[in-house]
């Protein structure tokens, strides 16, 4: 009951509730701009919350991953193109029915499926992220290294893509995070002489540079593209025939994304393809698939914002982000002094309860604000990318200046903006580099001091039944791709 | 499909040199030789105050992984090759140039100044001519931006031409 008040406090503070309306309002412009999104969108206002206390910056950016991940269904309804990766699954029935003239209830059943989708997922978060938490107790220092490959066995496993690559980008990120002084004996490493990097390459460049900056360079590819838009009158709620036909498909894709979200991968892209071929599996009319089934958009939509509480669940009780976004909070917790993992959950239950009430507010917000609002925010689709992305590169520089105030800062941002385009280009996902960034100090820290423990015998790893456990689910995380190669590979051809 | 079997075949007919795969795997595998050599030039710990493994083992851990991995994609790339890529166009390489003008505006003049131009040589040359719009893009909304980090979040922009007048 205690906790219950705890989730409801955001509703009793006014500073908390326009940071929710501003994070929400802000989630949803950036997740309708395709390119753009909520990890950009959060790595970009990462500096901002400096001026905020822990729990409104906190908020702020959860309230940004659960509005921007909804915000991509409306231009993948409207034109075609999927606003974030995660509603890439979308466009394929939404545009279509759009086509038909029916944009509004398109859109209606995007809205309703990601707010019981992003509800379902924070009552997850509420109930698993302690026991989860409780569990990490058992855990030390070799656990939480195996746990660590696992997320990134993980990652190369059920990211997009083919698994060598993101297992050669997890690594790349892992070899990032190695730059600079060793934290265990100061000893500088790949810093070739240049002061500036003896402390490491901070997360924002990086980030800022492998999403925004690549985005910049690839619709520089881009600016002849024409984008046939669907004019929207106004969205429509679900009929009670639509509601029959897809409640089954909201609550099984609502369940799948929480799921997928938990795991160390890339949350709700991922999600949504899996929602959206398991609705098709189980349709009674799977032949309306990609002709504008309604029941596809559920499945694609409950599926991805069911990610975002999901993904919470590692990154608030271990300290492993469950996706890129989540990768920007964890970020902004450590920016912020609060360190994720068991102790915070007996320490500050205030400021986590705080954290899963605003989240089931922003699903709130975003409904009200996709219902009334949608039109208007079609229209930001509307801003010619000439413009647009000059203004980006603005707020991007000063942003990534902003941190530690330093012009190499954003040279690295720059040249990770260069790099992350070459990697999409081939077919290396991005994802993993920022995942890797991130464990790698986890990684690293815990294999040395496991080894301390175990006096340098690599072979003790072996005897801890948890290290084994984990081990033994990387493998099989590793024998996965050639499972699901043959059930998700048609989704990715259509997309 | 049909599109995607074309440019597949278009790659098969490439010496395998000039095929994206090789182009990128021997990049990867070149640059992780080089650093897995600088790993061989890190100061080394001795063994009474090194507890564990020495700071280069894991690095050159992971380099060697990458090597091996990118090896891997090679051979499969040989089974299953890469979609042949479209040549990128003139905007994109002077999107590009304009990073390159950037950094050295930033280093040389100002800070500022280089948002500026960078601002106005992208937005020209995606094709944006009207002159309010560039103004809007290249001035207006960077003074706005750095005010607003200026004010709010109490930031110093490196000296330059113009922040030097600024804040004298």
């Amino acid at each position: 009951m205690d906790n219950l008040f705890l989730m409801l406090a955001p509703l009793f503070s006014s500073k908390l509730l326009l940071v929710l309306f501003f994070g929400t309002l802000f989630g949803l412009i950036l997740g309708v701009l395709p390119g753009l999104g909520p990890t950009t969108g959060g790595a970009l206002i990462l500096p901002f919350t400096m001026t905020l206390d822990p729990l409104s910056a906190i908020v702020l950016l959860t309230s940004i991953y659960c509005a921007g991940t909804y915000g991509g269904a409306i231009t993948a309804v409207l034109i075609n193109t999927p606003g974030t990766p995660a509603a890439a699954a979308t466009c394929l029935d939404g545009y279509p029915l759009a086509q038909k003239g029916e944009a509004g209830r398109a859109l209606g059943m995007a809205t309703v499926s990601s707010t019981v989708g992003g509800i379902f997922s924070v009552i997850i978060l509420v109930f698993f992220a302690p026991i989860l938490a409780q569990l990490a107790y058992e855990f030390g220092q070799p656990e939480y290294f195996a746990l660590a490959i696992f997320g990134l066995t993980m990652l190369a496993s059920i990211g997009e893509g083919s698994p060598v690559k993101n297992l050669i980008a997890g690594a790349f990120g892992i070899l990032i995070s190695t730059v600079g002084k060793d934290f265990m004996t100061s000893i500088d490493r790949f810093t070739f002489g240049i002061n500036e990097l003896t402390e490491g390459i901070g997360f924002i460049p990086v980030v800022v540079g492998l999403f925004a900056m690549s985005e910049m360079l690839t619709q520089s590819t881009l600016i002849n593209q024409v984008f046939n838009r669907i004019a929207l009158k106004a969205i429509k709620l679900p009929s009670k025939n639509d509601y029959k036909k897809t409640w089954k498909t909201i609550l099984r894709s609502s369940g799948i994304g929480s799921f997928i979200g938990v795991l160390p991968a890339e949350g709700g892209t991922v999600a949504s393809l899996i929602g959206y071929s398991e609705a098709k599996r189980f349709s009674k009319s799977p032949e309306e698939f990609g002709n504008g089934s309604i029941e596809g958009i559920a499945g694609a939509e409950a599926a991805n914002n069911a990610a975002t509480g999901g993904a919470m669940v590692p990154t608030l009780a271990l300290g492993i982000p469950g996706s890129a976004t989540t990768a920007v909070i964890l970020t902004g917790l450590i920016i912020h002094g609060v360190r994720p993992g068991p102790d915070l959950f007996r320490e500050q239950p205030d400021f986590l309860y705080g954290i899963f009430g605003a989240m089931l507010i922003a699903n709130i917000l975003f409904f009200i604000f996709g219902f009334f609002g949608a039109k208007i925010f079609a229209r930001i689709t509307l801003v010619p990318n000439k413009i647009l992305w000059p203004m980006i590169f603005a707020v991007s520089v000063c942003g990534t200046y902003s941190l530690n105030q330093s012009i190499i800062d954003v040279w690295i941002m720059l040249f990770f903006g260069i790099l992350g385009f070459f990697m999409r280009r081939y077919g290396f996902s991005v994802v993993p580099v920022i995942i890797g960034l991130i464990l790698g100090e986890l990684v690293e820290g815990t294999l040395r001091q496991s080894l301390v423990i175990f006096d340098g015998n690599w072979l003790m790893f072996f005897t801890r039944p948890i290290v084994l456990i984990f081990f033994i689910l990387s493998l099989i995380a590793l024998a996965f791709p050639l499972i699901r190669s043959k059930k998700i590979n048609r989704s990715y051809d259509k997309v | 499909m049909k599109n995607v079997q074309k440019h597949k075949r278009a790659n098969k007919s490439l010496p395998f040199f000039f095929k994206d795969e090789f182009k990128v795997s021997f990049i990867i595998i070149f640059i992780s030789i080089i650093l897995l050599f600088t790993t061989f030039t890190f100061d080394v710990v001795p063994p009474i105050l090194n507890r564990g493994i020495q700071p280069a083992t894991f690095p050159k851990a992971l380099l060697i992984f990458i090597i091996l991995m990118t090896l891997l994609t090679f051979y499969l790339s040989i089974q299953n090759p890469w979609k042949n890529e479209k040549k990128l166009p003139k905007t994109f390489f002077l999107t590009l140039l304009s990073f390159v003008i950037f950094v050295i505006i930033s280093k040389t003049l100002d800070f500022f100044l280089a948002i500026s131009a960078l601002s106005i040589f992208v937005s020209y040359c995606w094709g944006e001519k009207r002159f309010f719009y560039l103004l809007l893009v290249g001035i207006i909304f960077p003074i706005i931006v750095f005010i607003f980090f200026e004010t709010i979040l109490g930031l110093r922009f490196p000296p330059g031409i113009i922040t030097n007048i600024y804040y004298s």
